[in-house]
């Protein structure tokens, strides 16, 4: 399960194109990183969608605060 | 196109705030083109009819029937198509109609066309599509004004041509209507609301102005777009690899991007391309080809897939065999 939530944040990660990948942990409250935005959710959502195969929407990740809450959210679908 | 150009630049003075790179990056426009205050969905389609008559020297007597695709009438009624028929100079024993489609609407067009002309009723088809969602569009909503932007495409549909139409795959689905929406201003809703209020992307939903659920849209595209490709094979009888080109709907470049490596499409045989234009909706997949046509990305002897997938929700697709 670790492995998986390691491999989940580092593909997380890469959704970011100017954060540090290290800068983004399990426990990251995303939304307070700088670059996040609107545009940032929909390649969390596409990530979702095409490497985990999970339809998750704009309002379930609006509910999550760190990196480990949407793994959650997405391991839960 | 009509003549009034916005770039990034100018969007970008209005919002400052906004790293409109990034976005310009990754939705993959760059300028897109807008309709005059007093320029109609029915004053484009008109100058785009005209420059294919000039073009491939198209008789406008020669037309029987003619549709024009808009979800932007220049009134309630009549019907936009049979105020063009007029303008146009095209016989008054030619039937018009419009018809109400967004992002599928040129596939539908192909649907209805072909039909008419298997079936005798019809010999040349003028297909218009025409779209001012600009004007639909609230001044402050950053991301669907970077998008979107005005159009119109015109095509004839004979009993011959320089492409014959496959067989089609065809979808609808109504309870995903609210996601791409302008609620008020017909008879639902008639009267404006000034009601505002924001959606779970962060994005403000106005009841008076064209609302996108970003994230719905793209799901549902994720989910029916794959599927939609399969069936068209399926329809056809052919493998993903027969297919020479691909031109899908021009929704935004990440979207595309997306939906190419879910299909499992080469690069190369995937069109992906609206920098200057923007997505102007039903016309993106005839502006799209016309452009391959030009640079000779498609010649005879390809076969194409063409797709349609958006508000409705609706989608479509065939194969084209030049």
């Amino acid at each position: 399960m670790n492995m998986e939530l390691n491999e989940f944040v580092a593909n997380f990660a890469e959704q970011f194109d100017d954060t540090d990948p290290a800068e983004i942990k399990a426990e990251t409250t995303f939304r307070e990183l700088e670059e996040w935005s609107s545009l940032v959710g929909m390649s969390v959502i596409a990530l979702a969608k095409t490497t985990y195969g999970k339809a998750i929407t704009g309002a379930e990740l609006k509910t999550c605060q760190t990196v480990e809450d949407v793994f959650n959210l997405i391991s839960n679908k | 196109m009509p003549e009034r150009i916005v770039t990034n630049e100018e969007l970008v003075a209005e919002f400052p705030e906004w790293s409109v790179d990034k976005v310009a990056a990754k939705v993959g426009v760059y300028s897109r083109h807008l309709s005059a205050p007093d320029e109609t969905a029915g004053d484009m389609a008109e100058k785009a009819a005209r420059q294919l008559f000039e073009e491939y020297n198209v008789d406008p007597k020669s037309i029987d029937f003619l549709m024009l695709c808009t979800q932007s009438p220049d009134y309630f009624l009549p019907s936009t198509a049979c105020i063009l028929q007029n303008r146009l100079g095209i016989s008054t024993s030619a039937g018009a109609f419009d018809y109400n489609l967004g992002c599928s609407g040129c596939v539908y067009g192909l649907v209805v066309a072909k039909g008419l002309i298997e079936s005798g009723i019809a010999k040349n088809v003028l297909m218009l599509t025409a779209e001012t969602y600009q004007k639909y569009l609230h001044p402050s909503d950053k991301s669907n004004r970077s998008i979107f932007g005005d159009g119109a495409a015109a095509c004839l549909i004979s009993t011959e041509g320089i492409a014959e139409i496959g067989n089609f795959s065809l979808g609808t689905d109504g309870s995903g209507a609210e996601h791409l929406i302008v609620k008020t201003g017909a008879t639902r809703c008639k009267h404006s609301t000034g009601n505002v209020a924001e959606d779970a992307d962060g994005h403000k939903r106005f009841d008076d102005y064209l609302y996108m659920n970003g994230s719905a849209i793209f799901n549902f595209t994720l989910d029916a777009v794959p599927a939609m490709m399969k069936d068209i094979l399926l329809k056809n009888e052919m493998e993903r690899d027969d297919v020479d080109y691909f031109v899908f709907h021009q929704a935004n470049k990440f979207m595309l991007n997306t939906i190419r490596k879910v299909c499992v499409i080469p690069k190369d045989k995937f069109y992906v391309n609206l920098e200057e234009t923007g997505n102007t909706v039903s016309s993106t997949v005839m502006i799209a080809l016309k452009d391959c046509i030009d640079r000779g990305t498609i010649c005879p002897g390809m076969s194409v897939m063409i797709t349609g997938f958006g508000v409705g929700l609706s989608w479509g697709g065939t194969i084209l065999k030049f």
